[in-house]
């Protein structure tokens, strides 16, 4: 079938803030899906919320609006931008959501928009849960046991029918948001309760436990002439229970016989057959090991993350044969892009085992509960490819930048063999280091089986690497075991640690062996067909696939790894930048990641990819293959950063600012140098190495002051203390991950922050904006809203910061980007901290400015100088538009995890507003963010510490005068009545009632501003508040910077007027 | 052990043995399906040949007692990268190796088998060597490669006896040209034929006179062109006006017997994952195939027979439908396919022509 000719311009809805549960993946799927609408000559009108999307670049659509992703701006966008289509398949849950509410209400139909793809009829029979378990039992699939319920005590009385435990799953939430599962009544009350809160339309299903069994995932493709295909299968290690995000997963199924994986695949090409689904499905199902038996559990019409593992896994792009097969292509009409002659009409084979591991937040968040559950946890995660399950395991651990390199934790070891037994029990992220140990204690794989349902085949593949420890164990390895030892995935690293060598000793060991790993082609076809595309992963051959151009222009460039807190997608935003920055100039590229969710790990982005780790010795190797002119390291965060003195020990040039220069800025020595050369105020501080040269440092420059270890990203272990037994406790934490290098003791200035990125071409500094935080310093700059232009910075200030970023630059000896935050304290600016690398705010600011950063300083580095770039040097003209940068966070997933801002970063993401005034930008970002600001009649709760409560006065008044219904608790009351603000009176916890836990349970509270002592323990009233809020879903404040910040946008904002700005005509 | 696979271009591969620890010499192909060891391992259209597997862990689910796709194991070599050790399945009966070993299976592990594919994609099929001996003669090795030839290999994998499935539906004889226990299943359990089994022997004659409704020519290994005699009693059974439904060799002796010819392909279509184009639905099938040999497209005379379905990638004749008579054939296998169209409605069609037959000759 022809594509269909009518269509001309297309609306793309992408999926905004990097939540859990949705995150970088839809960049991809949304970045690949809009070049395929412009490879056939389609005009892309791209929405999405989210600023440090690619698919928001200028260059990817025709049409950009970075709103929030509501009714009301979508239905404004396709009034004025008028598409034929709307292609709502890419833009994850949000955007299926959102694009369904636009079909449902009238929208589409009323300015003539045809919905692509799938149709809305379909995607309701996969999506509604009564809908689809209909449509299931039509067929003759089984699912689980299970119904629909709407209340708690439909749940309670259905659950004493079926019998306990049974999952809990709210509809229309994604990443299994609000779900869990119930052992008694109290816990189904629980779960229940917050889930049908979570619930869009207020349901939740109830169904039997089937814990145990295997989970297997299959993608699968249809188009519309009815042709279905099998891309992916996918194994979970663990079994049904934990959430797929937060499983370790391999592809393919490793376990299943013929007949199981034939029944499978039926299975899954029956359903999209059913639910006629045009385009790309993921199907989940469980199986029961024990016999034929198994179980849909879910089935998604969309792209997903598991499709972009798919996509990663095996090469073939999914999210662009969705979009042909949407415009009316037919599976066989499509060409497969990586083979370039074969059809896109075809099953994907592999010859290798691809890993996934889940990148979970616990190193942030050490207080955290580790347990996984049907809610997922993961920010991120990585993926590696190898000839064995123990070599992609291994690959995939060493991604995960843990400071592990094996399945050895020390913490483990210190335990005993009951602790171990007993630790099996747990189903958390350590798991698999914990079956690990337990095999090195002796425990049985059977045994081990029994306890953790884990498939005794995985568990076999682990007994393989515990055996070898024990023959690394007795010293330097000969031959033939080192060339084992590399083929089962083992890094130099740990061999050293085991056989008691350093990593060089090892390497030296293996040049004399000449054991060094080739390369194999990712090729959808294993091997079949000769495959176009370079995209490359690493294995203990003897046949390398890899061949080096002769080109002596070619660069590398070193991708950021997983998606984590404090180092998100906008890194890779910057990676992909350069890659076409280069190649713009002429450069072959090469990449190097392990993020299957990414735009970077797409095979037509550079010009060779290799999937692997990100770890000197795995880039040491691609380097000696490829012998590259010079490296970047600038763009992929601290992940990169960290592999410069690597690169540069091996006589790599780092393109840009050098290894040492990166050195001097984290070099607190150093760095005080290089402020007192250029007359750079900061704040007193010390370098050291123990709690009890902290404490003395913090003594002499007094309280409170800032700790925190040097080279971290997002504030990673950092505090405010403000008595000894703070600098004690943190430094405990700080302390349980092997600190490398010492860790700063800094006084604390509580004023104006503000953050500044720049170019220096070693002559001239370009600052394309200033940006001011609403959040004084103190709460972290990834978690503070930042305003750019800035609202409360003086000219004169403005000259100061330009110069102070300027000498730095110089003295740094950087050579493309540096980013710089400041103080400014009494008029004074200080500064806090400089980075030579990208940053997070790049992406944003090169949007909303105009200004393309990343190109320019990519140029800068191979030598151009800015007076010749076109964009001037030093301050760069203000825009005419406001924007806001709004942090976004995922507390609801993470349940025990306290929501008050600090110097350690928590958000997972963030979304734009953008208007012609402060005040309406503000409250486009609030909307981006889905923060419901509080208007006239909403009732706000005020309950903060007493150094706050003169502040508070202002905005109480002002809340009063908006209208609002405002209570305090005891102390704030107090205060405020005292002041003569008549507030209202709620109870603290356990004081009577009505308290404020009652009024966040009966839903009455629109809004709470609970500013949090620092010394507080888990079992606070705050943070049971704090938390309460969250999961009711009750906006919940903890700086009065933010409050104030939202009183502005009620106050001169105005929701009517929002108009969607295109950032292409700006 | 160690172990060596040496092919007939020299190349000379060192791992470690598994199975059966004899020399055996045979033509390497390789299959790129990720499951399904032990039926391939059982098919009969392997037979002369080394099966490599191009995905590298095989054996994880070990071996059963009901996945065997014939009484024999006809693969002389397996080559692959990593052998489980253990299977895992809650109808495993025994690990892969011992299966191996008990089927007197010569194999080898632990070598680069993506790099084997490419050379056999690159340069086509070709003969090799397993040894497990140290020191072996490699110009002697390779001089026996060169005389090796697949050669009388449906007379070795055919039934010698009649067998007889009884059914409620169609009386159906097969040819046993080395067909697969789930074909004969399709055919008798879930479609009712009344399934009469014959040797490849078998004269035309048998088949007419003994009162069947439609003939099925079965799959089966070599070369098509060599199978004269079998050649010249499809003629006789295609002039007769019976329904005749063929696959895989069957469906290469039938064109043969009508004047076309067939060529042996580079490297075959061995798999799981073969896009199919019927022509006359207009839709792609995902099908399982398994053949080294395929008939010449230009060979065949439009006025007997149409091309029904081609190989999606490179339109290779995977199907015919003859103009004259009540006879279709396809080369990939009919009961593991996916796509709107039902898994082996081949079959189903078959059925329905030995109906319209039967109805046709009432009328007559």
């Amino acid at each position: 079938m022809p594509k269909d000719l009518s269509i001309k311009k297309v609306l793309v809805i992408g999926s905004g803030p990097v939540v859990i549960g949705q995150a970088a993946e839809f960049d991809y799927a949304g970045t690949q899906a809009c070049r395929a609408l412009k490879e056939e000559g389609i005009e892309v009108v791209l929405v999405n919320s989210n600023p440090a999307t690619i698919m928001t670049d200028k260059d990817i659509a025709d049409h950009v609006y970075i709103e929030p992703l509501n009714m009301f701006t979508m239905e404004a966008i396709i009034e004025k931008e008028r598409p034929d289509a709307l292609l709502p398949n890419l833009g994850g849950q949000i955007g299926l959501n959102l694009a369904m509410a636009l079909h449902e209400q009238g929208v589409l139909e009323k300015f003539n928009v045809k919905l692509l793809g799938t149709s809305a009829e379909s995607i309701r029979k996969a999506e509604d849960r009564q809908g689809f378990k209909d449509t299931m039992e039509a067929i003759g699939q089984p699912c689980i046991t299970s119904k629909v319920v709407n209340t708690v005590q439909d749940a309670v009385d259905f659950t004493n029918e079926i019998g306990y435990p049974v999952v809990v799953r709210p509809a229309y939430t994604l990443g299994g948001t609000g779900g869990g599962i119930a052992y008694d009544e109290g816990m189904l009350r629980e779960i229940c309760d917050r889930g049908i809160s979570l619930s869009r339309v207020s349901e939740v299903l109830i169904e039997r436990c089937i814990s145990g069994w295997k989970e297997i995932e299959f993608e699968v493709m249809r188009d519309a002439a009815d042709n279905v295909i099998t891309i992916c299968s996918m194994e979970n290690l663990d079994p049904v229970g934990v959430h797929t995000g937060d499983s370790i997963v391999v592809a393919p199924t490793q376990t299943l016989a013929a007949k199981e994986f034939e029944m499978l695949r039926t299975a899954a090409l029956d359903i999209i057959s059913a639910l006629e689904i045009e385009g790309g499905c993921n199907c989940q199902f469980a199986l029961n090991p024990e016999s034929f038996e198994y179980a849909v559990i879910e089935v998604n019409p969309r792209v997903s993350r598991s499709s972009a593992l798919a996509s990663k896994a095996t090469g073939y792009p999914i999210a662009k044969v969705t979009t042909k097969i949407a415009l009316g292509y037919t599976l066989d009409e499509i060409v497969n892009a990586v083979t370039g002659v074969t059809s896109a009409c075809f099953e994907p084979t592999v010859d290798y085992c691809v890993m996934k591991l889940p990148r979970l937040p616990f190193d942030k968040f050490t207080t955290a509960k580790r347990t996984l559950g049907t809610q997922m946890k993961a920010t991120g995660e990585v993926m590696a490819i190898g000839s064995s399950f123990a070599n992609a395991l291994l690959k995939a651990v060493r991604s995960l930048e843990l400071n592990v390199h094996s399945l050895r934790l020390p913490k483990l070891q210190a335990l005993s063999t009951k602790q171990i037994w007993d630790k099996l029990f747990d189903v958390d992220d350590e798991r698999i280091f914990v079956v690990a140990e337990a095999m090195r204690r002796g425990i049985t794989p059977e045994e081990i089986n029994r306890i953790t349902k884990i498939d005794i085949w995985f568990i076999d593949r682990l007994s393989t690497i515990v055996k070898l420890e024990k023959r690394l164990a007795q010293g330097l390895p000969d031959e033939k075991t080192l060339r084992f030892a590399k083929e089962v995935g083992f890094a130099d690293s740990f061999i050293a640690e085991l056989c008691g060598c350093t990593r060089i000793d090892v390497r030296e060991l293996r040049r004399k062996y000449r054991i060094q790993p080739v390369y194999k082609k990712v090729d959808t076809c294993a091997g079949e067909f000769d495959a176009k595309t370079p995209y490359y992963y690493s294995t203990y051959d003897t046949d390398n696939e890899s061949i080096p151009t002769d080109n002596d222009k070619k660069v590398l460039v070193l991708g950021s790894g997983p998606i984590r807190i404090g180092q998100g997608i906008e890194f890779d935003y910057c990676s992909v930048h350069s890659v076409w920055a280069l190649r713009k100039l002429g450069y072959e590229t090469i990449i190097v990641n392990n993020n299957p969710e990414t735009v970077s790990t797409d095979f037509d982005i550079a010009d060779r990819l290799y999937f692997e780790p990100l770890t000197p010795e795995d880039v040491e190797h691609i380097v000696e293959l490829e012998k590259p002119c010079g490296a970047v390291v600038q763009f992929g965060g601290q992940t990169a950063i960290k592999l410069a003195k690597t690169l540069a020990d091996m006589g790599l040039p780092i393109l840009g600012t050098s290894a040492d220069g990166v050195d001097a800025a984290e070099d607190r020595e150093r760095f005080d140098e290089i402020l007192n050369i250029c007359q750079i105020p900061r704040a007193a501080g010390r370098t050291i190495f123990t709690t009890e040269e902290a404490i003395a440092a913090a003594n002499e420059i007094g309280y409170p002051v800032l700790v925190r270890p040097s080279y971290v990203l997002g504030g990673q272990g950092m505090e405010i203390a403000y008595n000894d037994d703070n600098i004690r406790d943190f430094m405990k934490i700080i302390n349980l991950t092997t600190q490398e290098h010492p860790i700063l003791v800094d006084q604390y200035l509580m004023g104006l922050e503000v953050e500044v990125d720049g170019v220096f071409d070693g002559e001239d500094i370009l600052i394309p904006g200033i940006m001011e935080h609403i959040e004084r310093a103190g709460v972290h700059s990834g978690d503070s809203i930042s305003v750019y232009p800035s609202l409360n910075i003086t000219e004169e200030q403005k000259q100061t910061i330009l110069r102070y970023t300027r000498d730095l630059a110089k003295h740094l000896g950087v050579i493309g980007l540096i980013n710089v935050q400041f103080i400014i304290f009494k008029g004074e600016v200080y500064i806090i901290e400089a980075n030579p690398r990208s940053s997070r705010t790049i992406p944003y600011i090169s949007k909303v400015t105009g200004v393309p950063i990343i190109d320019l300083a990519t140029k800068v580095m191979l030598g151009s100088k800015l007076k010749d770039l076109g964009y001037g040097v030093d301050l760069y003209p203000e825009a005419p538009n406001y924007a806001v940068k709004m942090p976004v966070f995922s507390f609801e997933k993470l349940t025990d995890v306290d929501t008050n801002l600090g110097p350690e970063m928590k958000s997972t993401g963030e979304c734009l507003g953008l208007a012609d005034s402060y005040s309406q930008a503000l409250l486009k970002a609030f909307k981006g963010a889905n923060m419901k600001v509080p208007k006239k009649g909403s009732r706000v709760i005020l309950t903060v510490k007493d150094v706050d409560k003169p502040e508070t006065v202002e905005l109480a008044k002002e809340m009063l005068e908006l209208g609002m219904d405002v209570y305090a608790t005891r102390g704030t009351h107090a205060y405020l009545t005292a002041q003569g603000v008549d507030v209202k009176f709620v109870h603290r916890l356990g004081h009577g009632h009505p308290n404020v836990m009652d009024m966040i349970q009966s839903g009455v509270v629109d809004m709470i501003l609970n500013t949090p002592s620092r010394t507080q323990r888990p079992t606070a009233d705050g943070r049971i508040i704090r938390r309460s809020a969250v999961e009711h879903s009750v906006l919940c404040l903890t700086s009065l910077d933010t409050c104030r910040a939202i009183l502005t946008a009620r106050k001169d904002g105005r929701s009517e007027k929002i108009v969607p700005v295109d950032l292409t005509t700006i | 052990m160690k172990a060596t696979l040496i092919l007939a271009n020299g190349a000379v591969f060192t791992g470690e043995s598994i199975g059966s620890t004899e020399d055996v010499v045979f033509e390497l192909v390789f299959n790129t399906s990720m499951v399904g060891y032990q039926e391939l391992l059982t098919d009969p259209c392997y037979e002369g040949q080394g099966l490599l597997m191009t995905y590298p862990l095989i054996g994880n689910y070990g071996t059963n007692n009901e996945d065997d796709e014939s009484d024999n194991v006809w693969v002389k070599g397996l080559v692959i990268r990593h052998l489980a050790q253990r299977g895992s399945n809650f109808r495993c009966t025994s690990t892969l190796n011992d299966y191996l070993i008990r089927h007197g299976v010569t194999g080898i592990q632990d070598i680069d088998t993506r790099s084997i594919t490419r050379m056999l994609r690159s340069e086509g099929v070709m003969n090799a060597c397993i040894t497990c001996e140290e020191s072996y003669d490699l110009q002697a090795i390779l001089a026996k490669l060169a005389d090796y030839k697949v050669a009388g290999a449906v007379e070795r994998v055919t039934s010698s006896q009649i067998s007889h499935l009884e059914g409620k539906g169609p009386k159906v004889a097969m040819v046993d040209l080395g067909e697969k226990f789930s074909v004969i299943k399709r055919l008798n359990e879930k479609h009712g034929c009344d399934l009469t089994i014959y040797p490849a022997s078998v004269k035309a004659e048998e088949l007419l006179s003994g009162g069947y409704e439609g003939i099925v020519l079965s799959n089966g290994p070599g070369d098509p062109s060599e199978c004269e005699a079998i050649i010249a009693e499809v003629k006789k059974l295609y002039e007769s006006g019976l329904p005749i439904f063929a696959m895989g060799l069957g469906h290469q002796l039938v064109a043969l017997a009508t004047g076309a010819k067939t060529e042996k392909l580079l490297y075959g279509h061995r798999g799981a994952n073969h896009p199919v184009r019927d022509l006359a639905r207009n839709c792609c099938i995902i099908s399982t195939q398994n053949h080294g040999y395929a008939v010449k497209a230009d060979t065949i005379d439009p006025a007997v027979a149409q091309i029904s379905h081609v190989h999606v990638h490179d339109n290779t004749v995977e199907g015919l439908r003859y103009l004259t008579r009540p006879v279709f054939t396809i080369q990939f296998q009919p009961e593991m396919t996916s796509s709107t169209l039902k898994p082996d409605h081949q079959l189903v069609e078959f059925i329905r022509m030995i109906e319209d037959n039967k109805g046709g000759n009432r009328n007559a």
